[in-house]
């Protein structure tokens, strides 16, 4: 039973990381580029939605302020890719790493600015019922989790399969020239794709923002995110998913059966070690260059 | 403006291109020598600490300036030299052989680090050097025997030929030592460059393939500047614990890495001054904020270092990516070239992406 309970709570925290992994990926995928602020929007989302919901805020009805944040953090995504972003268009991969982990700063100073230091919680109907079979607990917001992000990966996985703006992201990371000549918009097919990962980040803000409290430092876990899209193999939506769990799931369990201190060393020596021996990951996307 | 008429391949690669340049260095270096006497204690340990940072930024920058690696984890290398030095001192080596051997030994600890690393290109490198800084700092807490934890360690007393160096008490000494590392790293660097390996680490950044054509060996190229790299970083992270006083687990955060390559970046990538530009931002910043917000009479605003700090990277990615020292080398170009400067002489290169994936 002890077993299965660690089992499913690490399940449900590791949907968390892969939801952050997801919007990693989704802009890996499209623009190439590594998005490093991808936390600190996803504390930024649960932050839209702490002001939009909690009674000394605005106060609004939880389901009724959901799509709002969702729509204000895809917008700010696309204005950030329209106000910053569009610059570094044509140059180095490593440019826009360190733009994007300034921009976390920058994220972050406002969020404290705006919503203070202290941690804060989401008055969230998720967060109230626990839920238990047989001896185990589940609290509301864990199935919340674990469902929302098992549709989500599905629902964008067939996206970028399926429909003409996922081919159009895909073909406009594999060769920018080729998919302008092609005729695809390629600057607002990458607008659209940064716009997309701050819906995912706000999605995974709420449901994080439901599980405990937040604070303005909680844009940490995108380390761990990091982990698991690296862990799935940067560039693949169910990979990213997979690497989450896998995080997620062996957190607990070493908290559990390793002397402390060496606990919290348990993920980060997984991301070396596949970065070692799998560099592209478990799911690799990549196949030797030829020149 | 002045003329080189080159009547050997040997002024290629002199130390300095001529008189004139080398007179303003010697100039630099005796008005550096000459400071104790010019400004008092305080900002006199100030400059200290900017000499620091620019030993370390030194160190990062032979990485990702001159060999194209960005490392997100130079912390981890900083937190290694300062231990080991405090750890050989401990064992009754003098000062300046445990100073020494603490770089030699990250070094070659950051050589063998980087061995798996290598297959690791852009991206993928950031990420595992940010996953060694962070296991470094629970590493510190797990070595408790060699680190003191999470109390840490103070400063063991630092003598120099019998020549006590105090902080407090005579705060020229500590920044004859910071003046003596800075130059002696700076000198290693520009020689470095001149040599054979110098010109390998700009092949590999400039292009591998091409770097691989020409008959440089690239992974015995990377190894040696990661290595070379991580003994400048872990001279700095000596002396930046040792100056601090008191250091622990937190004094390395990963998050100092982070400051580090944002310095390099601001101060002009690839340049030798820039480290030194880039440290100086970085050391005045907080002081130039509180004067700022003391000025306004608002109440100080928690975490606005950072947010400056982020809001003025972004402004110089954006709009001067060779930073501060790319734009002192634009303006001189300009007043050199009076009539004929034309902007078009710095244009960035852009380059259309293409990925390795296949799906």
């Amino acid at each position: 039973m002890d077993v299965l309970q660690l089992l499913l709570s690490g399940l449900a925290n590791g949907c968390v990381y892969g939801l952050v992994a997801l919007g990693f990926v989704l802009i890996y995928k499209a623009t190439e580029a590594v998005n490093f602020a991808q936390g600190d929007f996803m504390m930024l989302g649960a932050f839209v939605m702490v002001g939009l919901v909690n009674p000394h805020f605005m106060g609004l009805n939880f389901w009724l302020a959901v799509p709002i944040a969702l729509l204000i953090m895809g917008a700010l995504g696309y204005l950030l890719d329209l106000a910053v972003l569009r610059f570094m268009f044509g140059q180095s991969q490593t440019a826009v790493v360190i733009l994007t982990i300034s921009l976390g700063f920058v994220i972050r100073f406002i969020a404290g600015v705006i919503w203070g230091h202290e941690p804060q919680s989401l008055h969230s109907p998720l967060a109230l019922g626990d839920v238990r079979f047989g001896g185990v607990v589940l609290s509301l917001a864990d199935i919340a989790v674990i469902v929302v992000t098992l549709l989500m990966t599905l629902a964008l996985w067939q996206f970028f399969q399926r429909t003409k703006l996922g081919l159009a992201m895909q073909a406009a990371s594999q060769n920018q020239m080729a998919a302008y000549y092609m005729g695809i918009p390629v600057k607002r097919v990458q607008g659209a794709v940064w716009a997309l990962a701050g819906i995912v980040a706000c999605v995974a803000g709420i449901l994080y923002a439901s599980k405990g409290a937040i604070d303005i430092s909680s844009g940490f876990i995108g380390i761990k995110a990091f982990a698991a899209a690296v862990i799935g193999g940067f560039g693949s939506l169910p990979g990213a998913l997979m690497g989450g769990i896998i995080v997620g799931v062996i957190e607990p369990f070493a908290a559990r059966y390793l002397p402390t201190g060496y606990s919290q060393i348990a993920p980060y020596a997984i991301l070396i070690f596949v970065l070692v021996f799998r560099p592209h990951g478990l799911f690799a996307q990549v196949r030797v260059k030829k020149v | 403006m002045r003329f080189h008429f080159k009547t050997s391949y040997d002024q290629d690669i002199r130390l300095f291109p001529d008189w004139w340049n080398f007179s303003l260095y010697l100039a630099l270096l005796l008005l550096m020598l000459v400071l104790p006497w010019l400004i008092d204690g305080f900002y006199l340990g100030e400059v200290t600490n900017v000499l620091i940072w620019a030993v370390a930024g030194l160190g990062l920058m032979l990485l990702t300036g001159q060999t194209g690696q960005v490392s997100l984890g130079h912390s981890a290398f900083m937190a290694l030299g300062c231990y080991s030095c405090v750890n050989f001192m401990e064992l009754g080596l003098p000062f300046l052989a445990a100073f020494l051997l603490a770089g030699v030994v990250t070094g070659i600890i950051g050589a063998i680090i980087a061995i798996p690393a290598l297959k690791l290109h852009g991206v993928y490198l950031a990420i595992f050097t940010l996953a060694l800084a962070i296991l470094a700092d629970d590493l510190i807490v797990i070595l408790e025997p060699w680190t003191g934890g999470v109390n840490g360690y103070f400063a063991p007393v630092i003598e120099i030929f019998g020549i006590e160096i105090n902080r407090w008490a005579a705060p020229e000494t500590w920044y004859y030592l910071a003046l003596g590392t800075s130059v002696f790293v700076a000198l290693l660097y520009r020689n470095l460059l001149r040599s054979p390996l110098g010109r390998a680490f700009a092949a590999v950044r400039d292009s591998e393939i091409s770097a691989q054509a020409m008959g440089v060996d690239v992974a015995r190229t990377k190894t040696m500047a990661f290595g070379l790299s991580c003994a400048f970083a872990g001279l700095g992270g000596a002396l930046m614990g040792l100056f601090a006083g008191a250091f622990n687990n937190e004094t390395f955060n990963f998050l100092i890495a982070i400051q580090l390559l944002m310095m390099i970046i601001i101060g002009g990538l690839g340049f030798i001054h820039g480290a030194f530009l880039g440290a100086i931002v970085i050391a005045f910043l907080p002081q130039f904020l509180s004067i700022l917000t003391d000025n306004l009479g608002s109440a100080s605003i928690p975490g606005l270092e950072t947010g400056v700090f982020g809001m003025i990277l972004i402004a110089f990615i954006l709009f001067e990516p060779m930073g501060l020292y790319g734009r002192w080398l634009k303006m001189r170009t300009w007043l050199e070239l009076f009539p004929f400067a034309r902007r078009d002489m710095f244009r960035r290169q852009k380059t259309y992406l293409k990925t390795e994936r296949l799906r």
